[in-house]
């Protein structure tokens, strides 16, 4: 890890394209998201039992399981949304280019703009497609026009929404179908360049055309961003990931390149989910 | 292959021969009871508006907007004052109500739902809602009248903003747990501070829903009658202050209505219906400024 990576600490800069990356960055590393002897706890209950996880920067990292088996509970602490919910805590780190998320230095708002999240359910806000857009900007306090313009255009581009609904910027973003509405929210998640985008089963409300875009999206957007997905859908997973966690009563039973999870996974209860025999 | 060319035999019948007559009856009987039921609820508004209308109208004249009351006997003159003072009193009663209402209401909903604090203001809310009008103005005679040695409009209003407060807040806690909770996880994931998606996204969305309670407060306050007679007594004279004895549409009404003379009582018909114009136009208004935009 080098001296001078950015700390999650510093506000980001919104003249970073995801495109003019730096060198090391560039180069990718392999222990991008470290999670270490991670537990977390809503109330008594304990959700997740000591997850040890390395992510890798830009690559699609898939996590599976059944229903309650953590997945998304892990995946909401990296950018640590968990802690909306009252009565929760944790024990163990989550690190970032080598920086604990939870360190004393780190603004936890610094922290989600960095870290882009996509939803289950789409959640526009009710505000034209352009405002939905800038409103990440907006919140760091940006007020260039040409600044914003080239955003919006940018980040539609990058969620392949543009050509759809460059005509139509100023209308209500309430108008757009499913499938569109989850692209836009995809679009304003990587509108102020974050480094790292979190997505939490963002098809399973869509239909399967509206996946398959979704799916080529993503395919797309991991030359600039690591992706974490969740998914229950063990065909996209199999489809868009290059890395699989398989997650079980809040345990990280396998860890490993999808194409071995799919085809050879070294854990019996992996094969016997993936091959559909429970879950 | 035992291929059928229709449905079994009483496959799609409960009865054997179709839907039974006493069903349809009943059916027809309940939809009737409920339009009729329906209906009945227009009649008194409907009855209030016309019998308003009707013994209002024929006095209504521009001086009644511009001129004082006239002494009892004489035939002439307006009530300019006592919209004045209406105007005020419910203005200074949303002065001071609107923003504890609402900043309130956004503590309870959004800081801390289940705090002592929190459930504490609910109840007291809604107990404040079961109070008589009666008793905020007997409330702001003792406080504000006795201790300034003042009728005026200043307590009037503040006899108003304690009866609409409760209303305010409620209808506001409603308006805010009725925003999605999809739209503030949207706005603390892009890394939002409390403040930004409270006012940016949450505010926002419930103004609509915000504006119709005030409205309600705003026709519960300008009706009112006992609480202005409590604190603002009444006064022939037009306003100079917030500390003298104010006019009002209600204490007019309430006052004329009751003198031996024709003329006073048909002004105080005008009154009435001035009154109920004055707070239909203004929610019709607010309607229409705080419709939602995008839905």
């Amino acid at each position: 890890m080098s001296a001078e990576k950015p700390t999650m600490s510093k506000t980001p800069e919104l003249s970073h394209h995801p495109l003019e990356l730096t060198d090391d960055f560039a180069a990718g590393e392999a222990n991008f998201i470290q999670v270490r002897d991670f537990k977390f706890f809503y109330g008594e209950k304990e959700a997740l039992h000591g997850i040890n996880l390395t992510i890798p920067s830009r690559k699609v990292t898939a996590f599976i399981g059944p229903s309650g088996c953590g997945k998304s509970t892990l995946l909401r602490n990296f950018n640590r949304m968990n802690e909306l919910i009252p009565g929760v805590r944790h024990e163990g780190d989550i690190s970032i280019h080598g920086t604990s998320i939870y360190d004393p230095s780190v603004e936890i708002i610094a922290l989600r703009r960095r870290i882009g999240m996509v939803f289950q359910k789409s959640n526009p806000f009710p505000m034209s497609i352009y405002e939905n857009i800038v409103y990440p900007l907006r919140i760091t306090g940006e007020k260039n026009r040409s600044v914003l313009d080239v955003t919006v255009e940018r980040s539609l581009r990058s969620a392949a929404l543009w050509d759809e609904v460059k005509d139509r910027l100023h209308e209500s973003a309430l108008g757009l179908s499913g499938g569109q509405m989850q692209r836009l929210c995809i679009a304003r998640a990587v509108a102020n360049s974050p480094e790292i985008l979190l997505m939490d089963e963002p098809c399973s409300a869509l239909d399967p055309i509206a996946t398959a875009k979704v799916e080529e999206l993503i395919t797309e957007l991991k030359r600039d961003f690591t992706i974490v997905i969740v998914t229950h859908n063990m065909q996209q997973a199999s489809r868009v990931s290059e890395l699989t966690a398989f997650f079980y009563l809040g345990n990280l039973i396998e860890f490993d390149d999808t194409q071995k999870i799919f085809t050879n996974p070294a854990n019996k209860q992996t094969e016997e989910y993936i091959t559909g025999r429970f879950g | 292959m035992n291929l059928r060319a229709s449905a079994p035999k009483n496959f799609f019948t409960l009865h054997g021969k179709g839907t039974p007559p006493i069903r349809l009856i009943r059916n027809g009987a309940l939809t009737t009871l409920c339009i009729a039921l329906s209906l009945l609820t227009l009649v008194p508004l409907f009855s209030i508006i016309m019998l308003v209308v009707k013994n209002g109208f024929p006095l209504l004249s521009f001086s009644l907007f511009t001129q004082l009351p006239p002494p009892p006997g004489l035939e002439e003159g307006g009530f300019g004052n006592a919209i004045i003072g209406t105007f005020l009193m419910v203005g200074i009663a949303l002065l001071l109500a609107v923003p504890i209402g609402i900043l309130a209401a956004i503590y309870i909903t959004e800081y801390a739902p289940a705090s002592r604090v929190s459930v504490a203001v609910r109840f007291v809310a809604k107990l404040l809602t079961g109070v008589p009008s009666i008793i905020c103005g007997v409330f702001a005679f003792a406080v504000v009248v006795m201790t300034t040695r003042q009728f005026s409009a200043l307590a009037g209003g503040i006899a108003l903003s304690i009866l609409i407060l409760p209303t305010i807040l409620l209808t506001a806690e409603q308006a805010l747990l009725g925003v999605p909770n999809a739209y503030r996880e949207a706005s603390f994931g892009l890394g939002a501070t409390p403040l930004q998606t409270i006012f940016r996204i949450v505010v926002p969305d419930a103004m609509p829903a915000i504006m119709t309670g005030v409205m309600l407060a705003v026709a519960r306050a300008a009706g009112e009658t006992a609480p202005v007679l409590f604190t603002a007594l009444f006064s022939q004279n037009w306003i100079h202050s917030i500390m003298e004895p104010t006019a009002s549409l209600s204490a007019l009404i309430y006052n004329f209505s009751t003198l031996p003379y024709a003329y006073q009582v048909k002004m105080a018909w005008s009154a009435s219906l001035i009154l109920v114009a004055l707070v239909t136009i203004s929610n019709v208004c607010t309607q229409l400024f705080f419709s939602p935009k995008h839905r």
